[in-house]
């Protein structure tokens, strides 16, 4: 398992620099492609299988796709739309201070972690059938907030692309 | 030697035997597709490379290797070249929890054994499109752009229909186990396809638009897209391409056959554990007929008919299903 941890470690970050680095925005793409594909596997070392699928379904398999639907038709040439450094400078300042809270949090959760004897989960922790009945009871109300959220952005987005239907 | 490598050297022996039989019975769907599509135009098909042109797929294979390899100047070399590779492996990724049939001890016989072996398979199913997409754009070129674009909309499209269809064998088999769902059929031999009935035609003609297959093959209408995404692709990245879309074939044909038609379930098998083996070989292959006879007898569809399609009919038959389905469910337990 620490080794299976280790090469997701290494390509998680490799591939998010890349996404990152990369002038190109399809390269990007792939590049958060490798880096779902990484993160699905890391979930099933910590016994989520449900939530590894789900990464790999509804991330890589649906929104990804969108995305790479859309870059693919506002950059069919090949050559990179922005050019030149210098325009995103003043926001050096700002990035160095989320990655220091960042750091900080990751340091805070570290010890937190540490401090605490470490149990095993439960064996069907993380499994389907676990997850399914945690989301319907104990999280109930979070899981019909965030639907009734998600509701609320398909009506806006059937109103604005609807729009010169309704105009009356 | 550690257990962990020891693990590892079992898993890729499994597979590349595995590999080196999904790759074998890829060439020999090709030479059956040939052969079907000419015996249903009144043809005789390949004959003159070994007897009864079964040495065929050699001879494709060898020509495809020796042709040039060319790369656009336009294209984007790295995409470009990765795109077969991806179509391959995201094409090979669902044989590893496929259960080919039951040993005798009734454990099945797959490389891997997962609880959430649905949930997998509709995962690997989602990140097939990559292939053709970054393969359409890569090249740099109209037509394959535009094919690219098709199936990547018609992915996203056929793909939610095809979901829900799934979910409504998970419920009634209420597990998510491919081995489960198969021994959940041959225990009674009621095949989900008889309570799944709209299901499993959901299930045939969101499969269909998934694989590019006729009807539905737009991304590569060769009437209006010359060759759609693979046109600028030649020699061994072109067969590639093909053998992707085969294997996507044999695989979905095999995932009907798990769901809907019980496994290796069949007449003596309870009593010749091996016979489940021939079984399911024998309901994939009548699918992959299935396939075959389809695209010998329909035309292509239009493509705002496809979409209007998928959206206004599969997607709400889907729905209704599976709202059906749950009401039954919750009703009988």
């Amino acid at each position: 398992m620490i080794v299976l941890y280790w090469i997701c470690a290494v390509v998680l970050v490799l591939s998010a620099i890349g996404v990152v680095a990369s002038r190109q925005p399809v390269h990007s793409v792939v590049g958060l492609i490798v880096n779902f594909a990484a993160l699905a596997v890391l979930f099933l070392t910590l016994n989520a299988e449900f939530l590894a699928m789900i990464q790999i379904i509804i991330y890589a398999g649906a929104i990804l796709v969108l995305f790479l639907f859309v870059i693919a038709l506002l950059t069919v040439s090949s050559e990179p739309i922005e050019r030149g450094r210098g325009k995103l400078e003043f926001q050096s300042g700002p990035s160095v201070a989320a990655g220091l809270v960042a750091l900080a949090l990751m340091a805070v959760g570290v010890r937190v972690a540490w401090s605490q004897s470490i149990k095993p989960p439960p064996p069907d922790f993380g499994s389907v059938s676990t997850f399914g009945v945690q989301l319907l009871t104990t999280h109930l109300f979070a899981f019909e907030v965030t639907a009734f959220v998600l509701l609320v952005a398909i009506v806006g987005v059937v109103l604005m692309a609807g729009r010169k239907e309704l105009r009356f | 030697m550690s257990p962990l490598l020891e693990l590892v050297i079992i898993v890729a022996i499994k597979s590349a035997i595995l590999i080196f039989i999904v790759v074998t019975s890829f060439a020999y769907l090709m030479l059956a597709e040939r052969k079907v599509l000419a015996w249903f135009q009144l043809r005789v098909g390949p004959t003159w490379c070994g007897p009864w042109g079964l040495m065929q797929p050699a001879a494709d294979a060898v020509k495809l290797v020796m042709k040039e390899d060319l790369t656009p100047s336009t294209a984007d070399p790295i995409i470009y070249k990765l795109a077969p590779a991806l179509a391959a492996f995201t094409a090979l990724l669902a044989y590893a929890v496929i259960p080919f049939g039951t040993l005798p001890d009734g454990r099945p016989i797959a490389i891997a054994n997962p609880n959430a072996g649905v949930l997998y398979l509709l995962a690997v199913g989602s990140i097939g499109v990559y292939g053709i997409a970054l393969g359409g754009w890569a090249s740099q070129s109209k037509w394959p752009l535009l094919g690219a674009i098709r199936s990547t909309a018609q992915m996203i499209s056929y793909e939610l229909a095809m979901g829900l269809a799934v979910v409504g064998v998970l419920l009634v088999a209420g597990t998510t186990n491919l081995a489960q769902i198969v021994s959940g059929q041959s225990a009674h031999h009621v095949w989900y396809v008889i309570p799944q009935f709209i299901g499993f035609l959901i299930y045939a003609i969101t499969a269909t638009a998934e694989t590019n297959r006729a009807p539905f093959d737009l991304p590569e209408a060769e009437t209006e897209l010359v060759a759609g995404f693979h046109t600028e692709y030649s020699s061994l990245r072109f067969g590639t391409f093909f053998v992707a879309e085969y294997i996507n074939m044999i695989t979905v044909s095999a995932i009907a056959t798990l769901l809907f038609l019980g496994g290796g379930d069949g007449p003596f098998a309870g009593a010749l554990p091996w016979l489940t083996v021939v079984w399911f070989l024998a309901k994939v292959a009548l699918l992959l007929f299935v396939f075959i006879w389809m695209r010998a007898t329909l035309p292509r569809l239009r493509y705002d008919r496809l979409m209007a399609f998928g959206w206004k009919v599969l997607l709400p038959v889907a729905v209704l299903n599976l709202i059906v389905t749950a009401a039954i469910v919750a009703f009988v337990r």
